[in-house]
């Protein structure tokens, strides 16, 4: 034994291998998945600064207006995210934003709770949704795709069929009235940053109502959620335990229970945020429009996740960055309010959004080929 | 009081009516290599999963450190010390080297309840640890993906040796490497032994095991064809027991037969 382990001494180093390069800073940075969502923010920009650059997009008013857009999308997105990083998907959100909706409503309109009450049934309710599209997918082994596709119209199906038997119809209005002096719901329903907005008018550095208030009111609580959603998100992948748990359920299951990952309940937990970021968005949206409907949120699912794949998600999880899905949030916000702004007809929108995704996958598809062959 | 870490001891598994295991036995001392050989099928998968608590033994004994143990789950095996690298390495391509390294057992830092990730404290530990066994990772934050299999291999049992390993059970670790990466990785194998720890080699070939192996334990059908000392077997019978020799011999006969017709 001693013999031997004497003649293994001489050290071996890969790395002296001559065809080995040197890897620069650059490509690491082009390594990182938001680079691509980072990028074509950026071009979105650039190209409506020139072609609508004087049409008022860009003043206060109209820049809340596509961050609005953005941020609403965002808040899905960014939780779909996190989800395609663990491995699964979720075709359920869009399904869970119209029964979000309506368990708000009905409660506090037909009921006769208070607003804060039902906003917390909403939340409870999408807590279930989302432990059971997780823990189906989990004990079952089934793909995501299937088991969340049941869903977004068993959970479609049971919104449109319970506010028909409840309410004899598909809307429920009424919710505004509500909204003054409810403990809980001003959190989704408040515009911030108010003095700001009333400074710049009392300026007149901004456009400004006939009765002299300023046009842009306040940073809609969409883009606060938004941004808060964002940080968090980024801060959990980045830098905690959790996090590192997402990636690695995501990049090999059984490699990450083989070392003690707890990946059935990491995977459930993301299912219970994409139904959570559901329920934020439907909030955020009744409250604002004063009504649900049953329909509200259709297609949601497929514009957060097309929102993730051009932020640099993988489809095979593993890989992906929450910011990256925020940007991917905002090119989409920014160009489908964009588009009103310019002399294109706004049908040609959803020929964008798949082009944008095609592209991204490309990009992503051959970064995740750079990232993982050997070198 | 016998001077072995670890000794598997008549080692039986069933699964129905099939008989994956029969009988088996192993004993290691601290510092050895033994190495465990077997074709397709002889029952490998199931002796691994049973060291490493996955299955439970339906008939035999464990004794580790002179003391009788049960697993009920790999996590138990874990914990006294066995540790197992299994031929998927559980690494994941994507991921950093360190996020790797500490991947579900992640150092923190923080007050209570907002504890974080010691993202440089884990950084710094991958590095040097990599360093030890001659691998240079000039940026632990680098993919994985981009190491050779051997490296693979090595940051692997690296880890495994990291997080408290005293039994190591190598699941074919040299089987998808070239003759280069397959030599490092046998070199890092020997030096973790002489470290004191107690390595259990699972492999099918014997040009891989002969020069490293201080035992060699030959697997046929679920059964033990025996336990043999390096001074007590050469390289050739190894070769022959554990494909069957019979069968070698006989495709041997029939290929000069064929020969003889066709010439």
């Amino acid at each position: 034994m001693s013999t031997k382990s004497k003649s293994i001494k001489s050290k071996t180093d890969f790395n002296q291998d001559e065809r080995l390069k040197k890897v620069s800073n650059l490509k690491i940075l082009l390594n990182r998945p938001e680079l691509g969502a980072l990028g074509g923010a950026i071009l979105v920009f650039i190209f409506f600064g020139i072609v609508a650059g004087d049409t008022g997009m860009f003043s206060a008013y109209g820049i809340l207006n596509f961050l609005d857009v953005s941020a609403n999308l965002g808040i899905i997105a960014i939780a779909a995210a996190m989800l395609m990083i663990g491995g699964e998907f979720d075709l359920s959100i869009g399904s869970m934003i119209g029964f979000a909706g309506i368990c708000i409503a009905i409660p506090a309109i037909y009921w006769g709770w208070p607003l804060w009450m039902s906003i917390i049934f909403a939340f409870s309710m999408a807590v279930l949704v989302g432990y059971f599209n997780g823990i189906l997918v989990v004990r079952t082994g089934l793909p995501s795709f299937i088991v969340t596709l049941a869903m977004l119209f068993i959970l479609r199906g049971a919104t449109l069929a319970l506010t028909r038997l409840i309410t004899g119809r598909t809307q429920v209005p009424g919710l505004r009235v509500l909204i003054e002096n409810d403990p809980i719901a001003w959190i989704f329903a408040t515009d911030s940053f108010k003095w700001v907005f009333t400074w710049l008018g009392s300026m007149n550095l901004i456009a400004l109502r006939t009765d002299g208030t300023p046009l842009a009111t306040g940073i809609p609580p969409s883009v606060i959620w938004f941004i808060a959603l964002a940080i968090l998100t980024t801060w959990i992948l980045m830098k905690t335990r959790y996090g590192n748990w997402i990636f690695a359920s995501g990049g090999d299951k059984n490699g990450a229970n083989n070392v003690g990952v707890p990946v059935g309940r990491v995977k459930i937990s993301l299912f219970i945020g994409t139904a959570v970021a559901a329920t934020i968005f439907a909030t955020i949206q009744v409250l604002d429009a004063g009504s649900a409907d049953t329909m509200r949120g259709t297609l949601k699912e497929l514009e957060a996740i097309a929102a993730a794949v051009v932020g640099g998600c993988l489809l095979t999880g593993g890989y992906g960055s929450a910011i990256g899905a925020a940007f991917g949030a905002i090119i989409f916000g920014t160009v489908s309010m964009g588009i009103f702004y310019t002399d294109v007809d706004t049908d040609w929108f959803k020929v964008f959004l798949g082009a944008m995704m095609l592209i991204a996958v490309i990009f992503n598809n051959y970064i995740r080929r750079k990232v993982t062959e050997s070198k | 009081m016998s001077d072995y870490l670890v000794q598997f001891n008549n080692i039986s598994k069933f699964f129905g009516k099939v008989i994956a295991l029969k009988d088996v036995t192993m004993k290691l001392r601290k510092g050895e290599i033994m190495c465990l050989l077997g074709d397709n099928g002889a029952g490998k998968s199931t002796l691994i999963k049973t060291l490493a608590g996955v299955h439970k033994p339906d008939e035999g004994e464990i004794i580790f450190e002179g003391e009788k143990i049960v697993f009920d789950s790999p996590k138990d095996a874990l914990d006294i010390g066995i540790a197992t690298v299994y031929q998927d390495l559980a690494l994941v391509p994507l991921m950093s080297v360190t996020r790797n390294f500490f991947m579900g057992r992640e150092p923190l830092k923080g007050p209570p309840f907002l504890k974080t990730f010691d993202i440089e404290k884990a950084n710094k530990i991958a590095a040097e640890r990599m360093g030890q066994i001659g691998i240079d990772v000039r940026d632990p934050s680098q993919a994985v993906g981009t190491m050779s299999g051997g490296e693979r291999q090595c940051l692997a049992i690296s880890r495994a040796i990291y997080f408290g390993a005293k039994v190591l059970v190598l699941d074919e670790p040299t089987s998808a490497l070239g003759v280069h990466q397959a030599s490092v990785v046998l070199k890092y194998i020997v030096k973790a032994a002489s470290q004191g720890l107690a390595v259990i080699l699972i492999t099918h070939n014997v040009h891989h095991a002969y020069p490293v192996g201080n035992s060699f334990t030959v697997l046929n059908r679920g059964k033990s064809l025996g336990t043999y000392e390096k001074k007590d077997i050469s390289r050739e019978k190894l070769l022959s027991m554990m494909a069957g020799g019979e069968e070698l011999d006989k495709l041997e006969v029939e290929l000069k037969e064929m020969n003889r017709i066709s010439s």
